[in-house]
């Protein structure tokens, strides 16, 4: 078949298999946390982008300490860790300097975040520098895992995907079998009705918020193993993000889960056989084409309007 | 000509340096009142009996911030050695520094506030080359002196600007001619980001490959800006099995480029690439590990080990700090500078259009790339050189190709 031999083109559709499970966990990854924050709360986070960021310079922060005092081969574990506190730290408090003075007023958080995001850029370029850095990963993340010769898995993609599903099942619990995520749920539902059976909605939106920002931050510490990191990094993610949340439905992590693996399996297989670019926008085309005909997205959530 | 010697004076000792100075100043009052201002400033540009006005306008905000702090500091650093050795003609050089902010239109907007407001006698500037595009018509329209850095896709020329970057076919023709000669390379698979830059790069690239090379490209590609996933990209890659990968990937995408073709076992043990667009600036980013092995086309690396390129190294890192490191970009951007002091000094003036006749036909012997000539299309005439990159995010000079010049419409390759 077009001059290939059928060994090339199995081991090819493995690898290309892979390729779009791993753009998947990604998006998803990139995804959750924004689900939580646009999809709960209603508030549109445009510094979600930076909130990534954080979490990546503090693995890359991390690496450099771990390179130093000679534990590479297991520092992502506490970067991950640190990633998290440290962005959930700052979520919770521009929630309570900025956000929450702006419930009322959704456009207004977008503007508001938008300049939260130049601030933060900044910030960093001052911290940090200008140019991009890159964490010192572990030796055993290097390179690719090989079932056959012709076949190469990459570890990297691998890790990404096991902290998708770990993070994710974590949103799940939390979300749907914890106290916490039970007072989050009514609140959302029916905030003056959930205030009034005595659950403090002021403090639920805080550590939502939070709780969205740390999860970016995770997001963050996983994509330094396949990405680098500069000031500007969050705005590659952002668009992304945005397009998971909105296509799978605002308000339901399946809606997130089902968007981001569709997304991620279109775009692999249309970039195969379609140049890069056009594979994007391919994909982007139906995506507008499908939230014309269903603007609540693919899995609207039952709302008592 | 320049009645200082760069070498002598750096090669000074510490209690020589303050003795050096006080001649410097001395001989540098006679030198300005050699040249009276009313005399070598005609058109009312900012020199006065003692200074200078000199702007420099790169982006030190926003995306392109990344690539354009090391170009700023080269021209500073080029700047105050030329002041310590008593300035151009007498004269100080003053900097005026102004933020193009990643932002076309703003680039355009300061450039008219450094010519009309300002009146700087020449600017440092620009990167992209959508920032150059945009300030190129302020320059012509108030006659103004731009001394540009990067390498960019040629197809320009304008009396109002030097170029000390390459154009592409300095950069393209030799380092294919090379790793198709040296890898017996006959398949290419050529990729870049989506702008004019690699989409002229790979159209020069493609019409050699064909043309001269009598090779094959098996695949083009164009990555859009800032895109970092290339699992598709690289299955199409293995698919393909190309002799050569040649590439101009840039920004965060160049990065998750390199981390992605490593993790999926492509790396040089099994595939040989030739990249134009991986400077030591960039490795720090992508990181030594997953670019060790692979080829650079420049004209420039900081590892050259020559002695004008040690001086300069060791001046960058004592100003900028022993971690900095020094890119193709970097090393021409010194250069703007020391060839606008040159040229005054021909010229005998400041007057641009007498500088911009003046500089033609220079040679600046102390470059640290080496020699390079000013031509008479306002580019120059360079070597360009390949290297190998290490684990350590230094490259190994293991090419040198004879004199390039410049040719900014390449006939044939459009």
């Amino acid at each position: 078949m077009f001059g290939y031999s059928m060994a090339d083109i199995g081991n090819i559709v493995v690898m290309q298999g892979f390729s779009g499970l791993s753009m998947f966990t990604v998006l998803l990854l990139m995804a959750l946390g924004l689900a939580i924050i646009f999809g709960q709360m209603g508030v549109i986070n445009m510094a979600h982008g930076e909130f990534m960021a954080i979490g990546a310079y503090t693995t890359v922060m991390i690496s450099k300490l771990a390179a130093n005092y000679g534990f590479v081969n297991y520092y992502f574990v506490f970067a991950i860790v640190i990633a998290f506190a440290l962005a959930f730290a700052v979520g919770y408090f521009i929630e309570f300097i900025m956000i929450r003075h702006l419930y009322k007023r959704p456009l207004d958080t977008l503007l508001a975040t938008w300049g939260l995001s130049l601030v933060m850029q900044q910030i960093f370029r001052s911290t940090f520098g200008a140019k991009e850095v890159s964490a010192e990963l572990p030796e055993w993340m290097l390179g690719s895992f090989k079932p056959t010769p012709d076949i190469d898995i990459p570890i990297n993609g691998v890790f990404v995907m096991f902290l998708a599903i770990i993070v994710t099942a974590g949103v799940y619990l939390f979300m749907f079998r914890s106290r916490w995520g039970l007072r989050v749920r009514a609140t959302v539902q029916n905030r003056v009705m959930a205030g009034a059976v005595g659950i403090n909605t002021a403090k639920v939106d805080r550590m939502t918020f939070a709780l969205g920002c740390g999860i970016a931050g995770i997001a963050g510490a996983a994509f330094t193993t396949i990405a680098s990191t500069g000031p500007t990094t969050g705005t590659l993610y952002i668009v992304d993000s945005f397009m998971v949340v909105v296509f799978g439905g605002a308000a339901s992590l399946m809606g997130t889960i089902a968007s981001a693996f569709g997304i991620a399996q279109a775009q692999s297989i249309l970039q195969f056989f379609m140049t890069s670019s056009m594979g994007k926008v391919s994909t982007l085309l139906v995506i507008v084409g499908i939230l014309m005909m269903k603007p609540e997205g693919l899995f609207a959530s039952k709302l008592r309007k | 000509m320049s009645t200082f010697n760069r070498r002598s004076f750096m090669k000074a000792g510490g209690a020589l340096v303050g003795a050096l100075l006080a001649v410097g100043v001395i001989s540098s009052h006679a030198l300005a009142a050699d040249y009276p201002t009313a005399k070598v400033n005609t058109t009312g540009l900012a020199v006065t009996d003692t200074t200078v006005k000199v702007g420099i306008l790169h982006s030190a905000t926003g995306t392109m911030a990344i690539s354009e702090t090391g170009s700023i500091q080269a021209e500073k650093l080029a700047i105050e050695q030329i002041n310590a050795m008593g300035g151009i003609l007498g004269r100080k050089i003053e900097v005026i520094q102004e933020d193009g902010a990643s932002d076309w239109p703003t680039f355009a907007e300061k450039s008219k506030k450094l010519l009309v407001k300002d009146k700087v006698a020449a600017v440092m500037g620009c990167w992209t080359s959508a920032s150059r595009k945009a300030a190129l018509p302020v320059f012509e329209k108030e006659n103004g002196l731009l001394f540009y850095p990067t390498f960019y896709e040629g197809l320009e020329q304008s009396k109002n600007v030097f170029y000390t970057g390459q154009e592409a076919t300095q950069q393209i023709l030799a380092g294919l001619d090379w790793i198709a000669k040296e890898k017996k390379a006959k398949t290419f698979y050529l990729i870049g980001s989506d702008y004019i830059w690699p989409r002229t790069s790979m159209k020069i690239a493609r019409k050699h490959i064909e043309k001269v090379l009598k090779g094959t490209v098996v695949g083009e590609e164009y990555i859009a800006l800032g895109d970092t996933q290339f699992g598709s990209v690289i299955n199409k890659i293995k698919l393909k099995k190309p002799d050569v990968i040649y590439a101009a990937v840039v920004g965060g995408s160049n990065v998750a480029w390199f981390k992605q073709l490593n993790a999926a076992g492509l790396n040089s043990s099994k595939q040989t690439m030739l990249t134009i667009s991986v400077t030591e600036d960039e490795v720090l980013g992508i990181g030594g590990e997953n670019l060790a092995g692979f080829y650079s086309a420049m004209k420039y690396f900081q590892s050259q080990d020559n002695p004008e390129n040690k001086k300069f190294v060791a001046a960058f890192k004592k100003k900028w700090g022993d971690k900095s490191v020094i890119g193709d970009v970097t090393q021409a951007a010194y250069l703007g500078p020391w060839l606008y002091k040159a040229a005054v000094e021909r010229a005998g003036s400041f007057d641009v259009d007498k500088v911009q006749a003046a500089l033609p036909g220079y040679v600046f012997k102390d470059a640290p790339e080496g020699p390079v000539t000013v031509e008479a299309n306002h580019h120059l005439t360079t070597k360009l050189r390949i290297g190998q990159w290490g684990k350590d995010g230094q490259a190994k000079v293991v090419y040198t190709s004879d004199y390039i010049k410049p040719d900014p419409f390449p006939k044939g390759y459009q």
